[in-house]
């Protein structure tokens, strides 16, 4: 018997942006992942720190230097990054591509400025607990720069290649996007339990 | 861009069944051969993979636990010493909480979510089959490790400063802790794919409110991996960090805290019981439903009821640190929370009795062990409400009847509800149905021998007996009851025997199941058992929550997906309207090679903390061989 069809399936888009396609959701997902693990990791950095009555312990408070001209990079680095997110929902290829070879090198810069920013810590992981704490705090964040970096490398390649050509790549483009708007946006809390919780306690 | 003016072979309804199949089977076939065995990102062959896997640990842990009941049985016995125990306990808690309990609730789901959602696959499919081989590959690397006599040895929650740098030389805590990171990382892979698969890939007419309660029940589980998985990571990775480049975090003397260890681990350790509990209260309204031929009572309030449990399972914690001289006023508020999650409990309770009660009960073998859990979890759920009370906390803890305790939530709340879905979906997954004759002796001895074993506890723990004890003495007359568990304890693996006994004479020789051989409503039933490789050969299109009892022989479908490449429907997360088609990701080689290369990165990474740098070069050429598409998917024309 054949089966009764009610529904025609065959004029729907094959991709779509946003909620609408499985890799947002799929990036979503690994977003509530990793803000959840940065956030037990300044809770055991907060946690820690109300254990002890003098925080730093014996230690200098780390630069604000350096640390301050990440954030100001990271900042400006959401200009570039939405510009690119706004052209891969309009297909426009050229602008992805140098969308992605821009935000690599940021990239790129953001993570040598990340290695001058631990030489200024003023602390080694292994002197105290105060150390390991600041150590895995910009650590777990540093992981977060460094997947980014490889991913828009990656994505970048492709699309200079004719893999480009395909549609659902400027989705991957857009999702890349998002992941860069979030290793921004937890940079701040980071940020801000590094370099200021110790200057205002 | 890119019009679809191309036309490519669709799944119309006007092919005919035979050429529909054929063509169907050829796109979604997984390859022949050890490669293409290797390859397989078939939900159904990975979540079968995972639920063989499981068991095979059940197992193992199942006779760990018998030499440690040998041992107990009378007093003074000289069988095992206390390193071997230390390590049996330990291997015992970790196999069956890391690499038995939550693997297997979650391959149920990789297994069923997409048939019961009337999907042909399950979202990220190859990072579904990456996370099987990186939890198969955790799990021998704890086992080898074991046979190596550098197995774990400090329970399975490893307390530091036991398992610190101080008091656990060599590598014991190192193997568990990367355990850890193996199993957790597989099982966030799973979530984040079935989570996506729930909220994108139901049938068309599925909305939330019709979804069947164990894909509630999956979705709220997984959402709690996401939450509860990351502290244990957190855990174990600056617990492996103090080992290996003395950070200082766990150690007080340079300014740590042994208590941020407690904290971590039970932030994760109690949704974690949870996270064990709740699939498998799916699976007792998935039973309920199908054996009382009726839905379920009160919908709305059993969703909630999953909600309230997923949410409170966060915020109680503390319970298990009530002896370490916390603020009183703070374990009042975890005491609350203790016993208030009672209440989500009690209300599934009662709407599993009442649709009992309003329908027609066939006593079946899950159905039986349905009963079986009602009554053995009440029986862990109110010792679990007098633990809540810190002054009875205080007395009995570290003693036998926390031990009773948890097995009694634990067995009677997860193993019961997962031998009824052992039951009820077998016919499903390998077409054939098991002897409901040896199932239900295999019913009666399991209940039977589960209760000897445990609840003599109960007694033992008031009498003093502690935990963790490899022997007593005579004149503490914990014989006989100890005797008693021991005896209880080899009835309850006679009880296993007997189900895999069941299950070969099935698979030799069991009857042919057919699609659906116990009445049921879910759409998993609407296709044939086994499954094909592409789940239906037309999308259903679905207008009630029990479709297959409204429409037993004609259910509505939809039409016009590809049928020359791996295609899915997209629908709307809540209303679940048509509103994509996404192709599927083929059979790959690269989550396998990922997962060896990962392997190798975590288990050098025991050895040396470069072990980090190193390894990190074949995951990331893995992982971009695994991503960069094939030369044929992108010369292929968008449509």
């Amino acid at each position: 018997m054949q089966p009764k069809a009610v529904l025609d399936l065959r004029e729907l888009p094959d991709h779509g942006f946003g909620t609408r396609s499985l890799t947002w959701w799929g990036t979503i997902g690994m977003l509530a992942i990793e803000s959840m693990t940065l956030a037990l990791g300044g809770a055991a950095y907060l946690y820690l720190m109300m254990q002890q009555p003098q925080w730093p312990p014996n230690n200098p408070v780390p630069d604000l230097g350096v640390s301050t001209a990440v954030t100001v990079v990271f900042l400006l680095s959401v200009i570039p990054n939405i510009w690119l997110e706004k052209k891969a929902q309009k297909y426009d290829r050229r602008a992805v591509q140098i969308g992605l070879v821009v935000m690599s090198l940021i990239g790129a810069v953001l993570v040598v400025m990340r290695l001058y920013e631990f030489s200024h810590l003023h602390v080694r992981w292994d002197w105290n607990a105060y150390g390991s704490a600041v150590w895995g705090l910009l650590g777990l964040h540093t992981v977060h720069l460094v997947t980014d970096l490889v991913d828009t490398l990656v994505l970048a390649t492709l699309m200079l290649t004719p893999h480009g050509r395909k549609a659902r790549r400027f989705v991957d483009s857009v999702e890349n996007a998002t992941y860069w708007n979030f290793v921004v946006i937890v940079w701040l809390p980071v940020y801000a339990i590094i370099y200021w919780v110790p200057r205002w306690i | 861009m890119m019009a679809a003016n191309v036309e490519f072979p669709r799944d119309d309804v006007s092919l005919g069944a035979e050429s529909l199949h054929e063509r169907l089977s050829r796109t979604w076939a997984t390859p022949r051969g050890v490669i293409g065995w290797l390859s397989a990102v078939d939900h159904k062959i990975v979540g079968r993979r995972s639920l063989i896997a499981a068991f095979a640990f059940f197992t193992l842990g199942g006779l760990l636990a018998l030499l440690m009941r040998l041992q107990l049985a009378g007093a003074g016995n000289r069988l095992i010493g206390p390193d071997l125990y230390n390590q049996l306990f330990s291997m015992h808690g970790s196999t069956m909480m890391f690499l038995f309990a939550v693997p297997v609730m979650q391959a149920l789901g990789v297994y069923l979510v997409p048939l019961m959602v009337g999907s042909r696959a399950i979202a990220f499919p190859r990072l579904n089959a990456f996370a099987f081989w990186i939890y198969l590959f955790g799990g021998i690397m704890l086992y080898v490790a074991f046979v190596l006599n550098i197995g774990p040895d400090t329970g399975w929650f490893s307390y530091v400063p036991l398992s610190g740098p101080q008091y656990a030389s060599g590598k014991r805590v190192d193997f568990w802790a990367q355990m850890i990171t193996f199993t957790e990382l597989s099982s966030l892979a799973i979530a984040v794919g079935t989570i996506s698969t729930i909220f994108k890939q139901r049938a068309p007419g599925m909305s939330l409110n019709r979804m069947p309660l164990f894909v509630w029940a999956i979705l709220v589980t997984n959402f709690m991996v996401c939450f509860a998985m990351p502290a244990v990571m957190i855990a174990s990775t600056y617990l492996l960090l103090d080992r290996s480049i003395a950070t200082q975090f766990f150690n007080p003397a340079e300014g740590g805290d042994a208590l941020l260890w407690q904290h971590l681990f039970w932030f994760f350790g109690h949704p974690e019981v949870y996270i064990i509990f709740i699939p498998a209260l799916g699976v007792v309204s998935a039973v309920t439903e199908t054996f009382s031929g009726r839905p379920v009572s009160a919908y709305p309030l059993m969703v909630l009821a999953l909600l309230a449990t997923g949410f409170l399972a966060f915020g109680l914690w503390v319970h298990h640190m009530f002896a370490t001289g916390l603020p009183r006023l703070g374990n009042s508020f975890y005491t609350a929370a203790s016993m208030m999650i009672a209440l989500p409990s009690g209300v599934q309770i009662f709407c599993w009795i009442a649709t009992m009660w309003q329908g027609r009960v066939r006593l079946t073998t899950p159905m039986l062990f349905v009963i079986g859990f009602i009554v053995d979890f009440v029986v862990g759920g109110l010792t679990g409400v007098m633990l809540a009370s810190v002054p009875v906390d205080l007395q009995v803890h570290d003693t036998y009847f926390v031990v009773a305790h948890f097995h009694y939530v634990l067995i009677g709340g997860a193993v019961f509800p997962l031998l009824a879905a052992f039951y009820y979906w077998f016919p499903k997954i390998t077409g054939r149905m098991l002897s409901e004759r040896l199932g239900k002796w295999n019913f009666a001895l399991f209940f039977v021998a589960f209760n000897v074993t445990f609840f003599p506890m109960h007694i033992l723990g008031l009498e003093g007996m502690p935990r963790r004890v490899y022997t007593y003495s005579a004149e503490l007359g914990w014989d006989s009851l100890n005797l008693l568990a021991t005896v209880g304890a080899f009835a309850l693996a006679g009880s296993i025997l007997l189900l895999f006994i069941n299950v070969v004479r099935s698979l030799r020789s069991g009857e042919p199941a057919g699609a659906n051989p116990w009445g049921a409503s879910s759409l998993e039933w609407a296709t044939q058992s086994p499954p094909p490789g592409y789940n239906f050969a037309h999308i259903q299109v679905v207008d009630s929550s029990e479709p297959l009892w409204d429409h037993p022989h004609d259910l509505p479908v939809a039409h016009g997906l590809r049928l020359d490449r791996r295609e899915l429907l997209l629908t709307t997360p809540a209303e679940a309207k048509p509103d994509l088609r996404e192709p599927s990701a083929d059979p790959s080689l690269w989550p396998f090679l990922a997962a060896l290369a990962a392997t190798f990165l975590f288990i050098l990474s025991i050895f040396t903390p470069w072990g980090l740098y190193i390894g990190a070069v074949p995951v990331a050429i893995t992982l971009i061989g695994w991503f960069w598409p094939n030369p044929r998917e992108s010369i292929e024309r968008e449509g």
